[in-house]
């Protein structure tokens, strides 16, 4: 067993997830099935490899330029609405639960 | 003429010489869609609207003696994970039952802009995690070719839709197989293209290193028409890749012979059906009697792939997932009293189970202290299989492989298995982390009559090789 009880209540609360006791007991059995598994990726020495976080670094690019130069036709200038109109005020609050007209409204952050 | 039963060109061809119009082109799919659609479950939402005021504009443009645009009338669908302005986009999720986009998804806005009709939104998947559509808030699809059995996933409504006839082409996509393995069960066509190849703006995200849109078709050179309709830098996702699209459908056919495909071991062996090995051994013959030269080889970290991909699709999943937090515009908890309260009530009452157990994987991979060991050795193991495949295309042209080791399986089957259930995407999750491009042609069935699909890869940014090898075997 790599996943416990307790582990399994800390990385809830890092997801802001409750999940009910059922949730949390299937979860233990789940995380550690799927972590056994994936364990076999240690048969494999890794030391000397780079990791690779993205497709678009290597490939589609110009290989010749270095560093951000590679990327250089995806920046544009600095300034307003560059690209696009931003959203009227309205319109970005129209999918909101709960807003008035200026603001989306959420509970009390601040508890005393 | 059954206005249900045509290709890209045969649509857009019947509208142009006014054999039929557009609008009864989007009526005659409505109407099968109300028929067929109770017992498939294709279709989340119509856009009944949208779809016939553009219908209109196609027939007007006809009337005015113009030429019609490349989709010109052509009904389509659209998976729900792709945002439709004043469509309700749900991506399969209760957390996102009431949203509706204020933008347009840039590859939804592309087909439009070359005629296509929007018929609807498509059933998958939440947020596109599942490989058999079992995992949507809004229940499951059935397989057009047997209802006990599921359309794959998680495109599996868009797979569905046009295998039953109730839409020419529709748009999926894939971050693990979620294209290709629902065209193989359903019996159509699935292309991933390159990733970078398609913009994904407006695309609701999953995992952002792997997530791709693509088409889902009756032919080969549909699935061309609409990659060359899609594809293309759009400055609105800078990972979009600024090359030059060529014309996909010019260059289908273009002879195949003396061309070298791949076979990897790695892709025959444990765990493949013999009736899904025997097809594809069958179909590698018949490329062979086309004049491509079969070469074995070897794809050495294939095995490591299903472990890799789960790691970084959960760790960017529960990156990406941490906006449902209910104050924009996704569901949220009533009745509760503090915010963290209500982030954490409404991401509860909003997501499924593998929804979350996927977030809860991705946070633990990369949580304090085994970020390392999971989720960094994930990444480094992802460039070993983007070796194996760097390597194999200095020896060959394309890959060719079963798209999935087994034929559509039964709803419940694997609901209850994670693991079983991950290991359905075996062969088409490499091509993801490596960001090649590949396609599911069916090829032939099982005894069942369950469709089979052939997966053909290629080199980044060669879709053109991997249509036209698709081209060929189709057309043989």
């Amino acid at each position: 067993m790599k996943v416990t009880d307790q582990d399994v209540a800390y990385v809830a609360d890092l997801a802001n997830l409750d999940l009910t006791a059922e949730e949390r007991t299937a979860m233990l059995r789940d995380l550690n099935s799927i972590l056994d598994y994936v364990d076999r990726l240690n048969e494999l020495d890794t030391s000397n490899v780079a990791p690779m976080a993205q497709v678009s670094d290597r490939y589609g690019v110009d290989q010749s330029k270095q560093g951000n130069e590679r990327f250089a036709y995806a920046s544009r200038e600095d300034i307003l609405e560059g690209l696009r109109k931003s959203l009227p005020h309205e319109v970005a609050l129209e999918n909101a639960p709960d807003a008035d007209e200026n603001f989306f409204r959420v509970p009390k952050v601040i508890e005393r | 003429m059954n206005l249900t039963s045509l290709t890209i060109d045969s649509a857009r061809s019947a509208v142009q010489e006014c054999k039929t119009t557009a609008l009864a082109l989007a009526e005659a799919h409505y109407a099968r869609i109300q028929k067929e659609d109770g017992q498939i479950g294709a279709f989340l939402t119509l856009c009944k609207e949208r779809a016939l005021e553009q219908a209109d504009r196609m027939d007007r443009l006809v009337a005015e003696g113009k030429p019609l645009p490349p989709l010109g009338g052509v009904p389509v669908g659209i998976k729900d994970v792709m945002s439709t302005r004043g469509v309700r986009t749900t991506a399969g999720s209760k957390s996102l039952e009431k949203y509706v986009p204020p933008y347009d998804c840039t590859a939804v806005a592309r087909m439009e802009a070359a005629g296509a009709v929007v018929l609807g939104k498509m059933n998958c998947d939440e947020f596109a995690m599942g490989s058999s559509n079992e995992n949507s808030a809004y229940g499951p699809v059935r397989n057009p070719r047997d209802l006990n059995r599921v359309p794959g996933g998680s495109s599996g409504g868009s797979a569905a839709a046009v295998a039953a006839d109730m839409a020419v082409v529709t748009l999926g996509s894939d971050t693990g197989g979620s294209i290709r393995q629902p065209a193989s069960f359903c019996g159509v066509v699935g292309l991933l293209p390159t990733y970078g190849r398609v913009s994904r703006y407006g695309l609701i995200a999953f995992a952002s290193s792997l997530d791709h849109i693509g088409p889902l078709a009756k032919t080969v050179k549909d699935a061309a028409i609409v990659l060359r309709t899609i594809a293309g830098r759009d400055p609105m996702d800078s990972t979009s890749a600024d090359l030059p699209v060529p014309d996909y459908v010019a260059e289908l056919d273009k002879p195949v012979r003396g061309m070298r495909l791949g076979v990897a071991k790695e892709y025959f062996g444990e765990g493949l059906d013999d009736e899904v090995r025997q097809a594809v051994e069958s179909a590698i013959d018949k490329l062979k009697g086309l004049g491509c030269e079969i070469v074995p080889i070897s794809l050495p970290h294939t095995s490591y792939a299903i472990p890799t991909y789960y790691l970084i699709a959960t760790a960017e999943a529960s990156a990406n997932l941490a906006r449902y937090d209910g104050v924009r515009y996704s569901h949220r908890a009533r009745g509760v009293k503090t915010l963290s309260e209500m982030y954490r009530r409404s991401r509860d009452e909003g997501f499924g189970a593998e929804v979350k157990r996927r977030i809860m994987l991705g946070t633990y991979a990369l949580s304090a202290g085994y970020y390392d060991a999971y989720y960094l050795k994930a990444q480094k193991v992802r460039t070993l299989l983007t070796r194996d495949f760097d390597e194999a295309f200095r020896k060959v042209d394309a890959i060719v492989t079963p798209t999935s080791p087994t034929a559509a399986f039964r709803l419940g089957e694997k609901s209850n298995d994670p693991l079983a259930m991950y290991l359905a995407d075996i062969y088409t999750v490499t091509a993801d982390l490596a960001g090649i491009p590949g396609i599911s042609v069916p090829c032939g069935e099982t005894r069942e009559k369950l469709p089979i699909g052939l997966q053909i890869l290629g080199k980044h940014f060669d879709e053109a090789t991997v249509l036209r090898v698709a081209h060929a075997y189709e057309q043989a």
